[in-house]
């Protein structure tokens, strides 16, 4: 898979940004594209450009090999990401495409816990196969 | 040294809609932005195109060039703030 940060900032502000403080921060420096969004364009087609700010906001996208959003998350600036979800977020939907929809990861699921495998059968009797207490 | 380097903050593109654009310096006419349809998930997500820093160069970056892997974009406010 592939991770592209994104902000307003210029190509040249991300390199030294990322020599100063992010290669401090991270072994080995940032091994990802920083991609500048100046004009804040981009953030205006994914709908987290603030105009007020002239920012993009914490916006987070995943998307498919098709080219398909699957996800987002979007949080005002004060507030960092978890990247456990992310990851959390990335295999279950991996595994869904991987079973191509014959598995659905119900709330709560992590890598180990049970899928739900849909289908007309399962309606009505989620119960028998899940229940919060079994992940939270 | 490649022209790219020595110019100043290169806009962002999008969204584009064409099938393909070889080489990516100037905005061209072609790739035409027209108009604006926010992302949304379950659909397509928005092709475009940046500049980019990445690993000591500078490069520009399209969506596109990663189809058929999955991809994570994360928008931030700034660099050097401090979330």
């Amino acid at each position: 898979m592939e991770f592209l940060s994104i902000s307003t900032d210029s190509r040249f502000t991300h390199k030294i940004w990322e020599a100063e403080e992010l290669s401090k921060m991270v072994e080995g420096g940032i091994p990802y594209p920083m991609l500048s969004d100046a004009g804040g364009k981009i953030g205006r087609l994914y709908g987290v450009y603030d105009e007020a700010g002239g920012v993009d906001i914490r916006g987070r996208f995943i998307i498919d090999p098709d080219g398909i959003i699957q996800a987002m998350e979007v949080l005002t600036p004060p507030v960092g990401r978890n990247v456990s979800e992310l990851v959390r977020q990335l295999q279950a939907f991996q595994l869904v495409r991987k079973t191509k929809g014959a598995e659905a990861t119900p709330s709560g699921w992590r890598p180990g816990t049970p899928t739900l495998k849909v289908g007309p059968d399962l309606v009505g009797k989620v119960w028998t196969v899940w229940k919060p207490d079994m992940v939270y | 040294m490649s022209e790219e380097a020595m110019s100043c903050v290169q806009t962002a593109r999008g969204p584009l809609v064409s099938s393909e654009s070889p080489s990516a310096d100037q905005p061209q006419a072609q790739p035409q932005e027209v108009q604006m349809e926010v992302a949304r998930v379950g659909k397509e997500a928005p092709d475009f195109e940046a500049s980019a820093y990445h690993e000591g160069g500078f490069k520009n970056v399209k969506l596109s060039d990663y189809r058929g892997q999955w991809v994570v974009v994360c928008f931030y406010p700034g660099d050097f703030t401090f979330v």
